[in-house]
């Protein structure tokens, strides 16, 4: 029996708690958890001092000058790059220590791709005095070097995951095994819009602030809403985070655009919006990239925040009722546009926000962009470099 | 081996409960392996020899990508598994081979099983001659279109119960179940133990009150001792990894070995 004052679990079909009966009455806690400390003055106001004090909030709206010139039209670029730990993926990991704390949780787990949301995680369970374990593909590992230093240096324990291809699914996997073992003492600080509910819920709330404050902004800056909002999308929170203001307002274009790696012919992307089924992972029923036989398959993406076979449940909703677009940009577009816009505009983007740019690189049309930068691209030179793009 | 063991048109839950009566041990014995590991012959021949040992009932894990409920050694025989590119159809085929000899309850993630819609999977299943599914990642919330699906092609969909369920939850547990509960004795994933948890005696006890199914406990059991414990509280005693790393050192010989053991620490 679910009671009015409780979060949505589904979104259409997709949604929903697939995970074993043991973490059942966690996440029912997680949710009344939620739903309490959202509407606690004392928790928004101390959420709201470390976002703008300690964070950086709110993040400019940068008009992109010599960029709009090359597309041709106005490009507005969110900077979550300029947020502490340089992404949005800090607005969810304060958020979410901050409730674990509310919990009387000691102990944090999170996992992590990029490696921008377990460095985000360690240094609010740093800022919060709390023990932090970050689940990691040892492929990410080696991928994202400075970011493991990081981790380390802000007192979390990076745990290496040798499972699978080494990359996120396997870490959220990890992660998920972790927390079914030690749900009484831990709270797992899950970093996208996925996974059983209420976290893609829960997620969304935590970033949405990225387009509530975009919407403002442009409305001060042009007097007029954007004609299209842009985000990248691997799980879909910088995503989700920046579409949600702008859902009710239809003549806004949302698109997402997803990892298409090497190519969505070859079979070796990150795009389960654009060309993937149905079907289960991380608890949630949503788009899927899977064999016949229901096995989950690797995704394939240059970008290790994008390189994940599954997609928010919230996403593949707005796909279906038509109201958000998805498709894929290739690994080498993405890198093109990586360059472009350290060139063009002295910012050097993170490799998935540089999927978004992609796009509006290569897509003409409507009068004006706004595009979420979700982060910076430090963390990335390495892997440029070695590919000489 | 039990009469209705034997005939196919019963069904799933009566074969299941068939099986507990007539175990002739303290509790029924139900090993578990994976289906295909460490290769498809040797499989075939650790579940016939679990059987020749003494295993009343036999739970066959269908490999899966994401094991979520899976510690490392369920884990890696599943990934070793898919490696060698063994299919759910190939974990049917086995089921075929042995549900003749005993009731199989095939353990099976959601995705698997929801893939082509609950009905698909639960008559293919059905047709191995399996007497139910166990689906460790599909909890009472969201499993009723899957257990419609079961009841309709005649097989039971086991619940599992946690330390951690709620009275209230598993009050509607208890009512809707079908065939066994499956108490996970801990919290936690698959895998041996030193100890069996504290807590055990209380949470069986928590299930009979809410449930006049017989009651299985799997999850961290692993010696004879143990099952020997379990089974002065249980109606059935569930051993996986210990079973699986078996059959992985050693194949069908050590299979034997390891169910034997166990057989014997629950004869009466």
């Amino acid at each position: 029996m679910r009671d009015a004052e409780s979060l949505p679990r589904r979104f259409g079909d997709y949604g929903g708690r697939y995970v074993p009966e043991t973490l059942i009455p966690a996440l029912d806690a997680l949710e009344r958890e939620w739903l309490a400390a959202r509407d606690d003055p004392g928790f928004e106001h101390d959420l709201d001092r470390l976002l703008r004090d300690y964070a950086g909030r709110p993040t400019p709206l940068y008009l992109a000058e010599r960029l709009s010139e090359e597309c041709g039209r106005p490009v507005y670029l969110k900077r979550e790059d300029l947020m502490h730990t340089g992404s949005h993926k800090v607005n969810n990991a304060l958020g979410q220590t901050l409730l674990a704390k509310r919990m009387g949780k000691q102990r944090v787990i999170a996992e992590t791709g990029a490696g921008q949301h377990g460095v985000a995680t360690a240094t609010a369970c740093a800022l919060m005095g709390l023990e932090c374990h970050v689940y990691m593909g040892t492929e990410d590992m080696r991928r994202q070097k400075p970011n493991v230093e990081r981790m380390r240096l802000l007192g979390a324990e990076v745990v290496p995951v040798e499972s699978g291809a080494r990359t996120l699914k396997e870490a959220v996997s990890a992660a998920i095994r972790d927390w079914v073992t030690n749900v009484a003492t831990t709270h797992y600080v899950i970093g996208s819009a996925v996974g059983p509910a209420p976290y893609p819920v829960l997620v969304r709330d935590l970033q949405r602030t990225i387009g509530d404050e975009a919407r403002a902004q442009l409305l001060e800056a042009e007097g007029r809403l954007p004609d299209r909002v842009i985000a990248c999308v691997g799980g879909g929170s910088n995503s989700i985070g920046m579409f949600t203001a702008f859902v009710e307002d239809p003549g806004v274009e949302l698109i997402g655009v997803e990892a298409g790696g090497e190519g969505i012919e070859t079979g070796r992307h990150g795009a389960p919006l654009t060309v993937g089924a149905k079907g289960i992972l991380h608890g949630a029923y949503s788009a899927v990239l899977q064999d016949d036989d229901g096995q989950v398959v690797e995704a394939h993406s240059v970008s290790a925040g994008l390189d994940y076979p599954g997609s928010g449940p919230e996403h593949a909703w707005l796909r279906d009722s038509g109201r958000a677009r998805y498709l894929a940009v290739t690994d080498d577009e993405a890198l093109t546009a990586f360059r472009k816009l350290a060139e063009l505009e002295g910012i050097i983007p993170a490799l998935e926000s540089a999927h978004a740019l992609a796009w509006v690189l290569a897509n003409p049309g409507g009068e004006l962009d706004a595009v979420c930068l979700s982060g910076r691209g430090d963390k990335d030179l390495t892997e440029v470099l070695e590919r000489g793009a | 081996m039990t009469a209705s063991a034997t005939n196919s048109r019963a069904s799933g839950a009566d074969r299941i409960a068939a099986a507990f009566a007539a175990s002739g041990k303290r509790a029924a014995l139900m090993p578990y392996l994976m289906g295909g590991h460490p290769d498809l012959d040797s499989s075939r021949a650790c579940l016939h020899a679990a059987v020749d040992a003494g295993a009343d009932l036999i739970e066959l894990g269908i490999p899966f990508s994401d094991p979520l409920a899976d510690g490392p050694v369920i884990h890696a025989a599943g990934t070793q598994a898919l490696q060698a590119g063994i299919k759910p159809a190939d974990a049917f085929a086995l089921c075929r081979a042995i549900a003749e000899r005993v009731p199989v309850l095939l353990m099976v993630y959601a995705n698997l099983v929801l893939v082509h819609g609950g009905e698909d999977f639960s008559r293919r299943a059905a047709e191995a001659g399996a007497a139910g599914l166990i689906v460790p990642d599909l909890p009472h919330e969201e499993a009723e279109t899957v257990r419609r699906a079961c009841k309709a092609a005649g097989l039971a969909l086991i619940p599992l119960v946690a330390p951690t369920t709620t009275d209230l939850l598993l009050k509607q547990i208890g009512a809707d179940a079908n065939g066994f509960v499956y108490a996970v004795s801990l919290v936690g994933t698959t895998g041996e133990r030193g100890e069996l948890p504290p807590g055990l005696a209380e949470l069986v006890g928590r299930i009979r009150a809410a449930t006049e199914m017989p009651v299985a406990v799997g999850f961290g059991i692993s010696t004879a001792e143990q099952a020997r414990a379990v089974a002065e509280l249980a109606d059935g005693v569930i051993v996986g990894s210990r079973v699986v790393r078996a059959a992985g050192e050693g194949g069908a010989a050590d299979v034997r070995e390891v169910v034997a053991d166990l057989a014997a620490a629950l004869s009466l």
